[in-house]
């Protein structure tokens, strides 16, 4: 059993032009002390399924079907037993993830005292060692938000995540908004932690390179369903499918040719209100088939696509 | 702090002695204060006496510097109608107000923000909906025909309150108080709502549109991340960001409540300093009135002084950014 299982996780929103399926069959594991990404271009359903793990989809959104088991127990029914205790999530911009009105020592001992036995004099001990993991000294604990730099305040917030000592962590793109040489500082301060602790991380992302250097295995999503999964090694040397496949084409790296174009693919991913019959990605596909247009290919030996059934 | 506090006292003491200029001049020009005082009959001898008594013969300046010199120990002078001290009849009077004042604002701010927050967490929700619909009235019908309606239906229909006056008040060491006896806290309940409806329907109204702001932040999200509890995440995290904009214009109410409470007062025969405004208008009452423009200006300016100091207690941002600090 793995420690988090999701299991054919279908994610509906009813607006008036209609039922949009968000996630469709998204279905994958997770275990214990792992570096899962999630890639995928904007609207793809990476950070849908983070929020869906935790119970954070509002209405008009809802889960339509599948399930999602921690320790094989389902949590689906009940998010608020696990939300920030066993699995807490970092969000995309540092700089808006804390309450600009409250020192961090007042946001980490509120938290240790929300998901920890530590109160008073215990929590503020406890958030000290934190701040210390993270580098920052103790008598920062009485600053505000404003006063540190973005690096920092993401760091605050892995922080604040690891405060309840979880199983997981869900990661949405905690470095999108940072300068490249803070994003590596940050991801190897968040792998070196949860490496300590034992904590699983999902980390959700659009950067091959953050892929590459910080992940053990990847999730490749498209228009709303996982197309393809594997360990990084093999999406990166042998991606099978042509979705992904043509996103490492398009990576550029420093050994490629620079007096030629990167690789592009053509089209847009289709908005969530216009999803081709067949498989999503035919339309855009250099190898697509007649089948290709008529039937949905389901996630069987890791990858969803026509042309590897047959192989 | 320090610094933006003096800065703030002097700019206040600088609208304080612009708004006793105007006051001033009213109190020099409008009208013949002789006139009214000693009526048609007297002689020119008297009026002469009166005049030198005033100090009416001396320059403009010096009647500016002497004006200023009194009003700062208090005295506002003789009110022509009554004969009374100014001051005296204000220091009468004031308790009524204040307390009145005090009473609707601390309604209003209670219920505004109460009904604000749940307003904007359900906004579809059945009572959310009556609430609003319910503001709109309470935004568009007058002062006065609130007032009138709620002494119809409690006083002459229910006959639960009193529709008039401020019986019960109890004396303590020279302030007369309503909030110690239960006739005294009855008379207070009409007027205290027909002055605090609008005020209350205000503050929800920005408290509601604030908080829909708020409730889209990342930060809002990521304590939902967290697991906090929703009542926290409302109450605490997301209203104390609204309160930078909530608490400025409580404070500015709160200026307006007791500057106009004169139509309440009238409605009600309040015994407060808005009724001695509207009667000493009737009589050409000129040092009342003037005497009542400096006080209502000193509310205002010491309340926008204090909202400026719980801006900087609030919003640590602010101040750092004043000191230059990182």
């Amino acid at each position: 059993m793995s420690l988090l299982e999701v299991d054919k996780l279908c994610v509906e929103f009813s607006t008036r032009r209609g039922l949009l399926k968000a996630l469709n069959q998204v279905s994958f594991e997770l275990e214990k002390g792992e570096f899962l990404g999630m890639v995928g271009e904007s609207g793809a359903g990476k950070s849908m399924t983070g929020n869906a793990i935790l119970g954070l989809i509002d209405a008009p959104g809802e889960i339509a079907s599948g399930d999602i088991r921690l320790d094989g127990k389902s949590i689906v029914d009940s998010p608020e037993t696990i939300r920030g205790s066993r699995i807490s999530m970092i969000f995309q911009d540092p700089l808006s993830s804390l309450n600009p009105l409250t020192t961090i020592g007042d946001q980490l001992i509120e938290t240790i005292e929300l998901h920890t036995n530590r109160r008073g004099a215990a929590a503020k001990q406890r958030a000290i060692e934190l701040l210390q993991k993270i580098d920052i000294d103790a008598d920062r604990l009485e600053a505000y938000p404003h006063q540190f730099s973005g690096g920092m305040r993401q760091r605050v917030v892995i922080a604040l995540a690891m405060a309840s000592e979880p199983d997981i962590i869900i990661a949405d793109e905690p470095t999108t908004a940072l300068d490249v040489s803070v994003q590596a500082q940050v991801l190897d301060l968040l792998r070196s932690l949860c490496q300590a602790e034992g904590t699983a991380v999902i980390l959700i992302t659009h950067d091959m390179g953050v892929i590459g250097n910080w992940t053990d295995r990847v999730g490749v999503m498209y228009a709303g369903s996982l197309i393809e999964i594997g360990t990084t090694e093999q999406i990166i040397q042998a991606p099978r499918h042509p979705y992904t496949q043509g996103l490492i084409a398009s990576t550029p790296t420093m050994a490629a040719d620079v007096s030629t174009n990167l690789y592009q693919i053509p089209g847009n991913m289709p908005p969530l209100t216009a999803i081709p019959e067949g498989c999503a990605f035919h339309p855009r596909c250099p190898k697509a088939e007649q089948q290709c247009q008529l039937s949905t290919p389901s996630l069987v030996d890791q990858v969803a696509c026509h042309l590897w059934r047959d192989a | 702090m320090i610094n933006m506090l003096i800065r703030r006292l002097g700019q206040s003491v600088i609208v304080l002695l612009m708004v006793a200029l105007v006051a001033f001049i009213m109190f020099r020009f409008v009208g013949d204060p002789i006139a009214v005082m000693l009526g048609q009959e007297a002689t020119e001898l008297d009026r002469e006496a009166l005049r030198e008594r005033l100090g009416l013969n001396n320059s403009l300046l010096v009647q500016y510097g002497s004006f200023i010199m009194r009003s700062l120990q208090g005295d506002f002078g003789i009110s022509y109608r009554t004969g009374e001290a100014v001051s005296s009849m204000i220091l009468d009077r004031a308790p009524a107000t204040i307390e009145l004042a005090l009473f609707s604002g601390i309604l209003a701010t209670i219920f505004g923000i109460i009904f604000g927050v749940t307003t904007a967490i359900n906004r579809r929700g059945v009572i959310s909906q009556a609430i609003m619909t319910t503001s709109l009235i309470g935004v568009s019908l007058p002062t006065f025909l609130i007032g009138i309606l709620l002494i119809w239906l409690f006083s002459v229909e229910l006959g639960w309150l009193p529709s008039f006056g401020r019986s019960g008040a109890v004396e303590i060491g020279g302030w007369h108080t309503s909030f110690l006896s239960l006739d005294g806290f009855k008379a207070l309940i009409l007027p205290g709502i027909t002055l605090g409806l609008y005020q209350m329907t205000l503050i929800m109204r920005l408290v509601r549109a604030e908080m829909l702001e708020v409730l889209g932040q990342d930060y809002i999200r990521f304590a939902r991340a967290r697991g906090l509890p929703m009542r926290k995440i409302y109450y605490y995290h997301a209203l104390k960001n609204t309160l930078v904009p909530v608490i400025t214009i409580i404070g500015l109410q709160f200026g307006s409540i007791i500057a106009f409470s004169i139509i309440t007062e009238s409605v009600f025969q309040w015994p407060g300093l808005g009724l001695m405004f509207i009667n000493s208008i009737y009589y050409v009452d000129i040092p009342v009135m003037s005497a009542y423009l400096v006080l209502v200006s000193l509310v205002f300016v010491t309340i926008n002084l204090l909202v400026d100091i719980l801006y900087q207690l609030i919003d640590p941002r602010l101040s750092d950014a004043q000191t230059g600090a990182n």
